[in-house]
């Protein structure tokens, strides 16, 4: 109940947001955070129910009978971190917004939390009818979050967005209703029920075709070369607050995706197709690292970015072994809020001077040293330095993929020193040398304001703590993973079984 | 054959709709007077579609070898009926300021809902056709109902005209196509088909025939490529007329041409399948990619709608391959979600236009959500619901089309369904995203400024349809699975 508990709060608070704006302004912000902190406060009860299986929570109610679909939620260490994730972003989120939204703020809070109700559907779904359903509802409120408050380019980006997303999400529900269909034709029953279809046994051209299915649709939210083209566009043209919710969570959506859903449900096919996905993942890093070098706009240069470090998410989830996986989750943690971060400063740049255009800027340290130290700070973080989560998570995700690929982990490596490259020139041209002023308005460009200094402080509280002491989230996810590890094991020996 | 009593009963939605034409012009006859005449075709809407939902319980009937009557019939004669309420309803603010004799559109669009129900009623040529015309006749008078009016903004008589000479050749083709098929069989009903033998079926009468059917259907339906004429009388007609078109005109010839297919097991003979996935595949395609094109929000519902249709042609052709009804119940259901979204989407246009001053340029709806939150909500749901959108009944609809596909492994028509419904995305939300624009001229802010208390209880009450459907389908579901079984 708990879960459905979680969501529903979301909703709830999204609709009081909106009819609040009426009665004052200022209202929505604060029922928004209200809201999110109510259901963070709520998702503290799921750590302590530690049952005997791996799922803490569980609801099941019957939904949609005639297709043997029910309304199925259910949670796991996995899912908890993430969940966790969510709603700390989704503070922090509320926390970008607050000056920064002006207008309509009613509206754009209903549009955040439903994105947020989306999301905590997303990570505990385990319907696939009901995965997909709020897989899609995350999308139109993020769409107008983009369109309604984005920048200059707005209408493009959050095109190009939904229509990604949507189209590969219509190929995942192509794939689902095989799935479901395939139940029906071997077990005698539909279901959409996740445990029902992992003894569903889908091989050869079909099984990769469906899982390809799925594969598209996640890595096109993770999103993974090559169909990562519309993350830039919707980066650089979301407002802060989107951007902050887009990189910390809905990318993580997509890895999540991978590691419940894709692998799990056709191990034969993607342990066929891992060398394609490795690959793939290799190529994110360098060839996204590389492009993000070459570019001026600050929000496109954080994007491309997270494109290359979802690489190694890639590349830990299709290694699958127990150290990769736990590298890609450490991988999705650490870059949540890393990422977040960095959008949250150039967000606030672009708040201050109106400017991403970074040939514009140069020597702000001695105007705003503390935004210089946050900026110094989640850089390190970015670019792997030791003692920071980013560093656990890739350094874990590479162990693991030697293990399955070398050459590729060998070549994926080297994203670590071009990370270093892009990240230490982004302090170069913004912050260090002489003050630079082209062309633009620097009367606003204050520092960081107290509010704005304790939600990035809490941000590095958490990476240091995943730097220091990553035990915390090992300990959570790891049963997890093992089990995950172990069902997708037995799988695979039963059809090398079957086949001799 | 005589007819009972028991018969009459049977068919009571019907005697009731003609009953209320009657009423109607009867009333006119003794003196003009709007709101009466609007009323008593309202009830006599009403009225019709409890009756279909009373008698729907357990009938089965087939009265005179013209009609049958069974639970699905009679599901889609009080869908249409309702829906033709829902017109009237809409129609009474749009026609009211009109400079001419205004009592005889509900005259016409109560005949026009005999003929619907006629139509979803046949198992027989004979019904199928007077239904058909009944339907036809009326529309020409309804497209062209504002022609005398001296403000009109519309050309609503180059849209009846096309109408008019188009929908006839399309009845001289399935008249043809009949008269072949009676050829071969001696018998008008659609059952007819099944007492051919292979052998005589070679002759290739028979196939003639069914594609000359095909093609008549096709061009009531607008599949490409019979489809030229839709957009412009889409366009040229009064919005009230052209939400009937597009809702009701397709619904019941659809019902009709998925009876004929199921009784007379025409998708078994050589050939037709191919016809049909092809005329999907086109329609799919040329409906999606000519509505990128338009700016004028009526050619653009319009080419969405055959679109649609070509969607709705997948489960027609999966009905053949799968075993048990689903290929069935995606048809019932996307209809009855195509008809609500589709109601509420040419609802809003026309709650904003008037006779004399139609909004129906992509521009005049910008900046609509902050002018008109609650109509542009409706809107944009609507919309998103003829995209495919989770939370509204085009998802659980589309849902159903892909689940009849991949039952049947119809791989390629998938593939046009989800690149359809991609290009859909563009075009859909190119309105939604015009509506969320500041407005710029001042003009735009006094766009209908009284807006009628019946005309929103029609647009609420589609939306509550639209997200109760979509979030919670399985009464709906279950009620479809049920009736599915009698086609």
């Amino acid at each position: 109940m708990i879960l459905v508990t979680l969501i529903a709060v979301l909703f709830v608070g999204g609709l009081a947001c909106w009819l609040s704006e009426r009665f004052n302004p200022d209202l929505p912000r604060l029922i928004a955070l209200l809201t999110v902190l109510l259901d963070f406060a709520l998702m503290f009860s799921l750590l302590g129910a530690e049952g005997t299986s791996t799922w803490v929570a569980v609801f099941e109610a019957p939904w949609i009978s005639r297709f043997g679909i029910s309304f199925y939620l259910a949670a796991d260490g996995l899912s908890v971190l993430l969940l966790m994730l969510t709603a700390f972003l989704g503070v922090v989120a509320i926390g970008a917004a607050w000056d920064e939204v002006q207008e309509r703020p009613g509206f754009f809070y209903f549009n955040l939390l439903w994105t947020l109700a989306g999301v905590v559907g997303v990570f505990t779904a385990l319907d696939l009818f009901l995965f997909f359903f709020f897989w899609e509802v995350m999308l139109i409120p993020m769409y107008l979050i983009i369109a309604i408050w984005g920048h200059e380019n707005k209408n493009y980006a959050a095109m190009k967005f939904f229509i990604f997303t949507q189209v590969t999400g219509m190929m995942m529900l192509v794939s689902i209703l095989v799935l479901a269909y395939f139940h029906y034709l071997q077990l005698g029953s539909l279901s959409f029920n996740y445990h029902d279809l992992l003894n569903v046994s889908l091989t050869g051209e079909m099984g990769m075709w469906v899982m390809l299915g799925f594969f598209i649709s996640f890595s096109t939210k993770l999103p993974s070369m090559p169909f990562h083209s519309w993350l830039p566009d919707a980066h650089s043209q979301a407002p802060t607050a989107g951007s902050v919710i887009l990189a910390g969570v809905l990318l993580k959506t997509g890895a999540y995706g991978l590691i419940r859903f894709a692998v799990p449900l056709f191990p034969e096919a993607s342990m066929a197709f891992a060398p394609v996905a490795m690959t793939l993942a290799a190529v994110s890093i360098l060839y996204c690292a590389k492009v993000a070098f070459a570019q001026d706009d600050i929000k496109r240069l954080i994007a491309y970015t997270s494109v290359s470090h979802m690489g190694f998410v890639t590349l830990g989830i299709y290694a699958w072994n127990e150290q990769a996986l736990q590298g890609a989750v450490m991988t999705m943690l650490a870059h949540g809020l890393s990422a977040a971060a960095l959008f949250m400063l150039a967000g606030g740049l672009q708040h201050r001077i109106h400017t991403r255009n970074m040939p514009d800027m140069g020597g702000f340290w001695p105007k705003v040293p503390k935004m210089t130290a946050v900026a110094i700070f989640f850089s390190v973080a970015a670019l792997g330095m030791p003692g920071l989560g980013n560093f656990i998570g890739e350094f874990l995700a590479l162990i693991g993929a030697f293990q399955a690929n070398v050459t590729l982990t060998v070549v994926a490596a080297f994203g670590l020193i071009l990370a270093s490259v892009y990240s230490l020139w982004v302090l170069q041209k913004v912050f260090q040398g002489e003050y630079n002023n082209r062309g633009f308005d620097d009367s606003h460009l204050t520092d960081l304001s107290r509010r704005e200094m304790l939600y990035f402080a809490a941000m590095m509280i958490g990476l240091v703590w995943m730097g220091l002491y990553p035990q915390t989230f090992l300990s959570m996810s790891e049963p997890v993973l093992a089990q995950l590890l172990s069902e997708s094991a037995q799988t695979l020996v039963t059809s090398l079984e079957g086949g001799l | 054959m005589t007819i009972t009593i028991a018969d009459l009963f049977l068919i009571l939605p019907v005697l009731v709709l003609t009953g209320t034409a009657v009423l109607a012009m009867s009333a006119v006859a003794v003196g003009r007077n709007y709101p009466v005449t609007a009323f008593i075709t309202v009830a006599g809407l009403l009225l019709a579609a409890l009756s279909a939902v009373t008698l729907m319980p357990g009938t089965n009937q087939q009265v005179t070898p013209l009609l049958i009557v069974d639970p699905y019939s009679l599901f889609f004669t009080a869908v249409i009926c309702l829906s033709a309420m829902f017109i009237a309803v809409l129609s009474y603010p749009y026609l009211e300021g009109l400079d001419d004799d205004r009592e005889e559109y509900f005259l016409l669009l109560g005949v026009a809902t005999v003929g619907a129900v006629v139509l979803v009623s046949s198992n027989h040529f004979v019904s199928a056709l007077l239904g058909l015309e009944t339907l036809s006749m009326s529309l020409y008078g309804m497209v062209a109902y504002t022609v005398h009016s001296q403000k009109a903004d519309k050309y609503p008589l180059e849209a009846s005209v096309k109408y008019l000479v188009l929908s006839a050749a399309a009845s001289g083709f399935l008249l043809f196509g009949m008269a072949l098929i009676y050829g071969q069989t001696g018998t008008l009903a659609f059952a007819s088909l099944t007492d051919l033998s292979e052998s005589s079926l070679g002759n290739g009468f028979s196939v003639v025939g069914l594609l000359l059917i095909t093609a008549g259907l096709a061009f009531k339906l607008s599949l490409a490529p019979f489809h030229m004429w839709t957009p412009d009388v889409y366009e040229g007609a009064p919005m009230p007329a052209t939400t009937y078109l597009a809702t009701i005109g397709k619904a019941a010839v659809f019902v009709v041409l998925l009876r004929f297919v199921e009784i007379s097991e025409a998708l078994a003979l050589a050939g037709i399948l191919t016809v049909l996935s092809f005329l999907a595949v086109l329609s799919i395609l040329a409906g999606n990619l000519l509505a990128l094109l338009q700016q004028n929000v009526k050619r653009l519902l319009a080419y969405s709608s055959i679109a649609h249709m070509g969607y709705l042609l997948i489960a027609v052709v999966a009905s053949y391959y799968v075993e048990g009804r689903v290929g069935i119940e995606a048809i019932s259901f996307y209809l009855v979600a195509y008809i609500i979204m589709s109601l509420g989407a040419f609802g809003v246009t026309s709650m904003v236009s008037r006779s004399d001053c139609e909004r129906d340029t992509i521009d005049d709806y910008r900046g609509l959500f902050w002018r008109q939150p609650l109509l542009a909500a409706v809107f944009t749901a609507m919309l998103l619901s003829l995209a495919g959108i989770p939370l509204t009944v085009g998802f659980i609809g589309k849902f159903y089309l892909f689940f009849a596909g991949v039952e049947a492994a119809l791989w390629p028509l998938l593939a046009a369904l989800i690149v359809g419904s991609g290009i859909g995305l563009y075009y859909y939300l190119r309105i939604i995203y015009r509506m969320l624009e500041p407005a710029v001229s001042p003009d735009q802010s006094t766009m209908s400024p009284e807006l009628s208390f019946g005309s929103y209880g029609v647009v609420l009450c589609l939306s509550l349809l639209l997200l109760g459907l979509g979030i919670y389908p399985a009464p709906v579901i279950d009620l479809i699975e049920a009736i599915s079984t009698y086609v």
